[in-house]
């Protein structure tokens, strides 16, 4: 059996992958280069679909009407896949980016919620990611309520929380009982590391599976093609990840 | 005619102390100069509002004590973090009010300022804690709503600024601003009582009578000052004509996470007018 090495990132970029299998349109917002990076490399290999639009470059933005028009396209429900995080994620998918402590005097301030207290609402598949997956992370309850992981009956929801997917596993999340269960480990980390590192509560299989490798040729494709096409945007990520570096970066436009 | 293209002192002297002004995103165009010469000037007690959001330009007016309030979805310098006089100013919790917000809500509020109307309706947001720390949002209940159905949805008071700041790639004689698809920028410019914009450069003739152009213009009409100012945006990237300078934003992070370091930037970069 075929044995790429890859960096973690990759394998994460590959479950993110496989999560918005079947999108028309995903976007990408703020801060999210592994998001950015999956979505891109779905599009290369569904050839030229789901649309991708990435809000901070000029050349993936797909809207012609300012900062208003994702949000109402979300609404329209033509957004089928977002990316949200937390400083603060707890067991029911409340997340958190404002503050740890209390609001009025936080022990830390996070920059703010972005469009995340509407986004989690409106879009039917929103993918929870973390890249780090500690008791400080992935709490019981969250300081703060950026965004509710579910809503009451009676109040207007289409959708929200899917999966939350970090550096150590895989979870989905499950509307119905407002709670996460563990999909996969991810290779190299056990079952153990992951409930000494999760704050919360969650269901799991008697068995829980390893997540699967990357296939070569999806490794391929993404340090190839997606990642040069990235590393203007994210550089520190393209570094890190795929050794990539300003120098190797030759095209000219600014994406 | 009365040109109405001035000085970029004459222009920011529009933006008086008290003044509640709305700022464009990074990538729309970022009066990072005029910002500059409104620390200069010294002005006081803004009650700035990002449209949505905020990098550099938010967290400098913190830091030089400029704003009595910020309404704002976040402010962050993306890769490089939390504005570090944001998360200051949050931490004393004195001086600096701090109104959080969610993206879409602030888009709504000002085209609800656009339409003259008292407020705006969005989805979303119930059961977020938002809705604890804004006591001037509200949940109502839809009236259209089929009878004996309950449909709450959240209503925000409309926002009508005093004044709206921005950067733009040109604009001509008549006032008239090209703003390419940044359409926020129209929405800013029409609930504003005023606005001030900077330019790259002053095109010749126009932009109303061409056919191109024209649909990403903002008429003259609405605007109040326009500054010539190249590399107006600076230290942020520009649409698509200039980069970020990554390497001065590192420098930013570096000094501005403390009081001192923040006041040698300040020296530096805004009262000795080291320029791109």
């Amino acid at each position: 059996m075929p044995n790429t090495k890859f960096h973690p990132e990759e394998l994460l970029i590959d479950v993110v992958l496989r999560l918005i299998a079947g999108a028309k349109h995903v976007a990408v917002g703020a801060n999210s280069p592994i998001p950015a990076a999956a979505a891109f490399l779905a599009q290369r290999l569904g050839g030229g679909r789901p649309f991708v639009s990435l809000q901070q470059s000029h050349k993936h933005h797909l809207f012609t009407d300012g900062g208003s028009e994702l949000f109402d396209a979300a609404g329209q429900g033509r957004i089928d896949v977002f990316f949200l995080s937390g400083a603060q994620i707890d067991g029911s998918g409340n997340i958190n980016l404002v503050a740890i402590g209390d609001y009025a005097h936080p022990k830390v301030r996070f920059p703010g919620s972005f469009g995340s207290a509407y986004l989690y609402f409106v879009v039917p598949r929103v993918i929870l990611f973390r890249t780090e997956h500690s008791r400080r992370s992935l709490v019981e309850r969250v300081d703060f309520v950026s965004a509710p992981g579910v809503s009451p009956p009676g109040i207007y929801r289409r959708g929200g929380p899917i999966a939350l997917v970090t550096p150590l596993c895989h979870f989905s999340f499950d509307r119905e009982r407002a709670g996460f269960r563990l999909e996969s480990v991810h290779p190299g980390h056990t079952l153990e590391e992951v409930l000494d590192h999760t704050g919360f509560a969650f269901e799991r299989p008697e068995v829980v599976p390893v997540t699967p490798f990357p296939e070569p040729a999806t490794l391929a494709l993404l340090r190839e093609t997606i990642a040069p096409e990235l590393a203007s945007l994210y550089p520190k990520f393209a570094a890190r990840v795929f050794d990539l570096h300003p120098a190797a970066v030759t095209s000219g436009s600014t994406p | 005619m009365t040109d109405i293209v001035r000085s970029l002192e004459a222009a920011v002297a529009l933006i008086e102390d008290g003044m509640r002004v709305v700022v464009a995103p990074d990538h729309s165009g970022v009066a990072m100069e005029a910002t500059r010469e409104l620390i200069r000037r010294g002005a006081k007690k803004l009650r700035l509002l990002t449209l949505p959001a905020s990098s550099l330009q938010a967290d400098l007016l913190i830091g030089a004590g400029s704003l009595a309030e910020i309404e704002t979805s976040a402010v962050s310098l993306g890769e490089l973090g939390t504005g570090p006089r944001f998360a200051a100013a949050a931490l004393a919790g004195d001086g600096l009010v701090i109104k959080d917000a969610t993206c879409p809500v602030l888009h709504a509020a000002v085209q609800a300022g656009e339409k003259d109307v008292p407020f705006a309706l969005l989805r979303g947001v119930i059961g977020s804690d938002l809705l604890k720390v804004r006591p001037d949002w509200k949940v109502i209940e839809n009236p259209f709503a089929a009878q004996s159905v309950s449909d709450p949805i959240l209503a925000v008071p409309a926002i009508k600024p005093d004044v709206a700041l921005f950067h733009a790639p040109f604009a001509d004689r008549q006032g008239n601003v090209w703003v390419g698809r940044r359409r926020e920028l129209f929405t800013m410019a029409h609930a504003s009582a005023r606005t001030v914009v900077t330019v790259e450069a002053i095109h010749d003739g126009n932009l109303l009578e061409n056919g191109i152009l024209a649909g990403a213009t903002i008429p003259g009409f609405y605007i109040d000052a326009v500054a010539v100012v190249p590399k107006g945006a600076w230290p942020l990237r520009f649409m698509n004509r200039y980069p970020e300078d990554s390497p001065h934003l590192a420098e930013y992070m570096r000094l501005a996470v403390s009081e001192l370091g923040f006041r040698r930037y300040l020296e530096r970069y805004v009262f000795e007018r080291r320029a791109a």
